[in-house]
């Protein structure tokens, strides 16, 4: 920045450089700003504004003026949250997220620490095969277990069958929720296993040699020393799967053709999609988005600050 | 994998002192020095788990191929994995399918996911870069703001985009795919990363100093250095346009544009009141995962993502 040996031949063309290296960060952010304003900034404040917003039709509804757009206050707010409908969703995905979460994390950093521990064998081929599924898109996932969930299809029920043994239909409305969370557990652990298992390998041999020296057995290395230093990883991964698992809207609405249980609006994102495209109630759809969004802010700032002090606190 | 070679392979040949101190099993096999396990007791149980969770994952692949090997009737008749010879039928019939729409689909999701994630990686680069390397009022400001865009769920978006790019008659259109994907608030994220640890300040100095413009410093200097960072960014935005299902459903109608899952999903919803359609979206799913998971097989030391840190170690 601060080059003091400036030949006078170069003294013209200085401001100029200098304006040009003023200027350039911005032109260099600008293709990222510009994108950022149109497709994420702007539809976040359209959305809140429409949310507020209704349509009223006068007369017969009828013609092109009969319809007025008008504000509406808190209206749409409080009709989404008193609907019946939107708040079995959010019981619904309430469920399936601490049956996803806890298994897909627990999962994942079961199998980063086999895959960090000496003893086991077959590592190469076990990573490659955990991480496949995250190859597989989420719609073609949901697809694959929903023909393994069939009774026509399934090796489960064959076996059953053979042995005589009844089995409720995975689709039953009781189940229904564990044969969409496994779809989840299934795409999500390789991904999750491979972010904690890279955490797992910065960790400096010595450390181990330490624990070895002082009688630490590996299970003893495993919970004292490689979980608690992997802990912010787990809380990242923890937060973007939260984030992830309140959006649940492609497994569902591809599983809906084989079962009759889930309903159109089985998650409360696919209940926007109803209310939105389906109803053409823009409105109500609006506003039961921003409620999704800040909901799922409050949950991951929330969880952040609640183990923040406990991961981060003892590391600075 | 690579970053063990280093640190285990010296340690255990020019320390003998230091491992007959420590109590360390028989040592089986002396030949695996790589490993950093040095003679340590191979565990059954720890292997069996961790075959179980490769088996569980594999199994869903498993059955695919298999199953799209399967006619019709065979699918709900035969045993969930005994194979049979139709394989070919079924890639045929899929073929024939509306004059071979399955492949357009292909192209389609081709063009999304690579055209989109490549677009996604020079906004990125080129954000990242000026995050990292320049110093300048509001860079605080617009980094913030940009990060809080990784937080941002989808669902408030999916709607509003649909009704701005409806205004402009965007709707329906490759654009309507691509133009939202480009913007990836986390690969800038990444890529700010990558060129704060990649492309040293005296470099660009030098590169100023000998009369590169600041662009040209960027494009011959830093993008080289930041390349297999890069690299991540392209696959994750790649990952992300691909997986990203509701974008697509909602803007397009005409299913000549529709991607792979959109494509899918549709004709799983129209199987269900003809199950012929069953074996070509078996045989579809087949297809449209190959080409991927070859992807990941040959890039896959692209992936060693470290979250907490904000890097990606490649």
């Amino acid at each position: 920045m601060t080059t003091t040996t400036s030949p006078p031949r170069t003294g013209t063309t200085r401001p100029a450089r200098r304006t040009r290296r003023r200027l350039a960060p911005w032109a260099f952010l600008s293709p990222a700003i510009a994108l950022f304003v149109v497709f994420l900034a702007l539809p976040i404040l359209y959305s809140v504004y429409m949310s507020f917003r209704t349509e009223q039709v006068s007369g017969l509804g009828l013609g092109a003026d009969s319809r007025t757009e008008v504000w509406n206050g808190f209206s749409n707010y409080a009709q989404s949250l008193a609907d019946p409908e939107f708040l079995a969703s959010v019981g619904r995905v309430g469920i399936y997220g601490l049956l996803v979460v806890p298994t897909m994390l627990g999962l994942a950093l079961l199998f980063a620490l086999l895959l960090d521990s000496r003893r086991t064998r077959a590592r190469g081929f076990s990573r490659i095969s955990i991480f496949l599924p995250y190859a597989v898109p989420a719609v073609i996932s949901s697809l694959l277990w929903g023909f393994l969930y069939l009774p026509g299809v399934s090796p489960f029920y064959y076996v059953f069958d053979q042995l005589g043994w009844d089995v409720p239909s995975l689709f039953s409305s009781d189940l229904v929720m564990f044969a969409v969370a496994n779809i989840a557990v299934w795409g999500g652990t390789g991904f999750n296993m491979v972010v904690i298992y890279t955490a797992l390998k910065a960790i400096p041999s010595e450390l181990y040699e330490a624990a070895e020296l002082d009688g630490c057995t590996q299970k003893g290395i495993a919970l004292r020393i490689k979980i608690p230093i992997v802990v912010p990883s787990i809380i990242m991964t923890s937060v973007f799967s939260m984030i992830a698992t309140l959006q649940v809207f492609a497994e569902p609405t591809t599983l809906k053709p084989l079962s009759n249980t889930i309903s159109s609006t089985w998650t409360p994102l696919m209940k926007v999609y109803r209310d939105a495209f389906v109803r053409g109630d823009l409105y109500s759809a609006a506003a039961t988005s921003v409620i999704i969004a800040l909901a799922t802010f409050v949950l991951s700032f929330g969880f952040l600050r609640l183990v923040q002090s406990r991961a981060f606190g003892q590391e600075k | 994998m690579t970053t063990h070679a280093p640190t285990s392979a010296p340690r255990a040949g020019s320390r003998p002192a230091a491992s007959s101190g420590t109590r360390r099993p028989t040592s089986p096999r002396p030949g695996r020095k790589a490993d950093r396990g040095v003679g340590e007791r191979p565990s059954a149980v720890s292997t069996g788990i961790l075959l179980l969770g490769a088996a569980y994952c594999l199994l869903p692949v498993l059955w695919v191929v298999v199953a799209s090997t399967k006619s019709g009737g065979e699918l709900f008749s035969t045993f969930t994995f005994a194979p049979s010879t139709h394989l070919l039928d079924n890639v045929g019939d899929l073929n024939a399918y509306r004059d071979g729409l399955f492949w357009r689909w292909m192209l389609n999701t081709a063009i999304y996911a690579g055209v989109g994630a490549a677009l996604s990686v020079i906004v990125s680069a080129m954000a990242g870069y000026a995050l990292a390397k320049y110093r300048f009022r509001g860079k605080t400001v617009v980094f913030n703001l940009l990060l809080a865009g990784v937080l941002v769920p989808g669902v408030v978006l999916a709607i509003p985009q649909y009704l701005l790019l409806a205004q402009i008659g965007l709707t329906n259109t490759y654009w309507s795919v691509l133009l939202p994907s480009i913007i990836s608030p986390y690969g800038i994220y990444l890529a700010r990363i990558y060129a704060a640890a990649s492309v040293p300040d005296e470099i660009v100095e030098a590169a100023r100093t000998d009369g590169a413009s600041e662009a040209r410093t960027f494009a011959a200097i830093a993008v080289p250095m930041m390349l297999p960072g890069l690299v991540t960014v392209f696959l994750f935005q790649f990952v992300a346009i691909w997986n990203n299902f509701m974008l697509p459903y909602i803007m397009l109608g005409d299913d000549k544009l529709f991607p792979l899952t959109v494509g899918l999903s549709g004709l799983l919803n129209q199987g269900a009141s003809q199950p012929a359609l069953y074996t070509l979206v078996i045989t579809g799913a087949l297809l449209s995962i190959i080409p991927l998971v070859g992807l990941f097989l040959l890039l896959q030391r692209f992936w060693q993502v470290d979250l907490a840190a904000g890097g990606v170690k490649a």
